[in-house]
């Protein structure tokens, strides 16, 4: 048996990781399933795109790309600021529309705008983009055997890298930082955490900032190494659900197993049902785990 | 003249009545009970593929093709939609009321899929053509056909209604807006909470089903493309602009934005050159997006409120007392 699927798998699972943080916090800390939180991915590789590109322009010659990979320093630059404007993306969502929503105190209203604010942000790239995929690159690259018959690109081996130091950071930023403790205390018991003195507000615009700029990160991942689409977010939006879910609703590194894990089983599942049931494979897992254990794997309520 | 133009308000309004049925069954599901529905697409889609397999006449490389009477396909297409509903139901409506959501969201893409890649079943990408269309032999005569089919689709509007109307005015309705304003004081009175819900969500989606059966008829024809999230999308626009809550709301929201859709897809197509086409109708699902929030934020209750009523017997109340909000 070939297992490059397991390379291929654990790819996709970090990027579905990547964005499932930010549904699983947004989940726990604003109580409601963000639909938007696909567009985020998307809106983040074409700010990404679109930065490389003008970076290119007031360089003014072409840059080599960096050693083995397919891209040179513009795109990590413009992926950083891409991350930045990403995050101010999903906060002016929120200073527009949620906040708004938030103080009549129905959840469910929220789910319903996030919907409309999801088909409006992706049809507006698509207005502004067209539907025509674009490249960050066209270069080819030469995959690396590692061993058992699994191949990487170089491209994908340094993002690999990257998104752990992500996580990594994220990780930290919840356990060790006060702004982290105050969103675990909003997450737990939101009157419990005001009463105690944790500005709610700024808890949230933490949220948004940092949800969107991993939705970005993931955004840019998908691009470098599939290619950019304004239905990329949206293609990935029930894996995300899936992922946050699976991992337990509020919990991190559980939406980062998630993550791992539905990419596996998607990569895994190929083979067997054909790509074009790619995308059913997530609702499979998701049902699964609504049948066996709707508090998911690291978490404590439904 | 004045005959192409009514044949052109009947066949306009055949096209809103059936948004409007789907609208009345989530009416059933949202409205009075508050259950997030994502998935419209994928009951709409289920209704029209099982009218359109036992319906159309034999097809060679596809399953079926029974050729029954268009009778039988609608109501199959209800049954099929609602036992769909009671196995989904079933397993989410336990769970917090986002679950639903992003369940019913996941069925509508694996519907999807699957009438995408199951080719043996659905057609594949091609979908399903010779689809028998009520009044068939009316169709050299466009008035003629296009007027009998509206009197039809409009006499189903009306039974699904008038159902509708008594059974949300009767006990069970009151049951179900008990248990959407307060599931705990509606738990202490006896009634199941779980029970209720699902009976709403299946019959909301059966009702879907039978609207999406409706729709392949008089099109003639299904293909995967018709049920894209876009659909689930104008629905719920067309429930809240009319108001959730209101079943004359559901209906008139459904025309009202029928309208609105069906006149600016006419002006894009006039306005922009026949290569920005595309470009031009994500314009128009962005400005239908920023209404639907827009709505949201400034006017919740859409152009009909739900009337507060506790039971005809007890009459309206004033209008002064403060007003429920769902």
């Amino acid at each position: 048996m070939n297992l490059q699927f397991i390379v291929d798998g654990l790819f996709a699972g970090a990027m579905i990781g990547l964005g499932a943080i930010g549904v699983t916090l947004t989940y726990s800390i604003l109580r409601f399933a963000n639909f938007a939180h696909g567009e985020f991915i998307a809106w983040g590789a074409y700010a990404a795109l679109t930065l490389t590109g003008l970076i290119g322009f007031l360089v003014g010659h072409d840059i080599a790309p960096l050693g083995p990979f397919s891209f040179g320093w513009p795109l990590l630059a413009a992926g950083i600021i891409a991350m930045a404007l990403t995050g101010l993306l999903a906060l002016a969502l929120d200073v527009i529309l949620f906040s708004r929503l938030r103080a009549r105190g129905n959840a469910i209203i929220m789910v319903m705008a996030s919907f409309g604010a999801s088909l409006a942000l992706r049809s507006l790239l698509e207005f502004i983009f067209t539907d025509e995929p674009q490249y960050f690159s066209r270069e080819i690259q030469i995959a690396i055997p590692l061993g058992g018959g699994m191949r990487l690109t170089p491209d994908q081996l340094l993002l690999f890298g990257l998104a752990a130091v992500l996580v990594i950071a994220m990780f930290l930023v919840m356990s060790r930082t006060t702004i982290g403790r105050s969103m675990r205390a909003v997450s737990e018991n939101p009157t419990l955490a005001s009463v105690v003195g944790v500005d709610v507000e700024r808890v949230i615009r933490a949220t948004w900032l940092l949800g969107g700029a991993l939705a970005c990160a993931a955004g840019i991942m998908v691009g470098i190494t599939v290619q950019v689409r304004p239905y990329m977010g949206f293609d990935l939006l029930l894996p995300l659900f899936a992922a946050a879910i699976l991992g337990g609703i509020g919990s991190m590194p559980g939406a980062v197993a998630g993550g791992l894990i539905v990419g596996l089983a998607e990569a895994a599942a190929v083979p067997l049902v054909g790509a074009g049931y790619r995308g059913a494979v997530a609702f499979a897992v998701l049902i699964a785990v609504l049948i066996v254990k709707p508090t998911g794997l690291f978490g404590l309520r439904e | 003249m004045t005959f192409d133009l009514l044949a052109y308000a009947a066949f306009f309004l055949t096209n809103a009545l059936i948004f409007g049925i789907i609208c009345l069954g989530l009416n059933l599901q949202w409205g009075q009970t508050g259950l997030f529905n994502v998935g419209i697409a994928g009951f709409v889609a289920i209704g029209a593929y099982t009218s359109a397999l036992l319906t159309t006449p034999d097809a060679p490389g596809r399953f079926g093709g029974f050729g029954m009477p268009i009778v039988v396909g609608w109501l199959a297409a209800a049954l099929v939609t609602g036992i769909l509903a009671l196995v989904i139901g079933a397993l989410t409506l336990r769970l917090r009321s986002d679950y639903l959501a992003i369940t019913t969201f996941g069925v509508a893409i694996a519907i999807q899929l699957t009438a995408l890649n199951f080719q043996r079943l659905t057609g594949g990408p091609f979908g399903i053509a010779f689809i028998p269309r009520p009044f068939a032999s009316l169709q050299g005569n466009a008035l003629a056909f296009d007027v009998a089919n509206f009197v039809l689709v409009a006499a189903v509007t009306l039974i699904v209604f008038v159902g509708l109307e008594r059974l949300v005015r009767g006990p069970w309705g009151r049951v179900l807006r008990s248990i959407r304003e307060d599931e705990t004081a509606a738990a202490a009175i006896g009634k199941n909470a779980r029970v209720y819900r699902l009976q709403a969500f299946v019959l909301g989606s059966a009702v879907m089903g039978l609207a999406g059966a409706v729709q392949g008829h008089f099109i003639g024809f299904i293909a995967p493309d018709n049920y894209l999230s876009t659909i689930t999308f104008q629905v719920w626009v067309m429930l809240i602009v009319g108001g959730a809550g209101n079943n004359r709301g559901a209906l008139l929201g459904a025309v009202f934005v029928w309208g609105l859709w069906s006149g600016s897809s006419a002006l894009t197509a006039t306005i922009f050159p026949p290569d920005q086409q595309a470009r031009a109708a994500s314009l128009q699902i962005v400005l239908i997006g920023v209404l639907l929030a827009f709505i949201l934020v400034v006017r919740p209750r859409g152009l009909l409120a739900e009337p507060a009523t506790v039971s005809r017997f007890v009459g309206r109340k004033s209008k002064h007392e403060p007003k429920i909000q769902g």
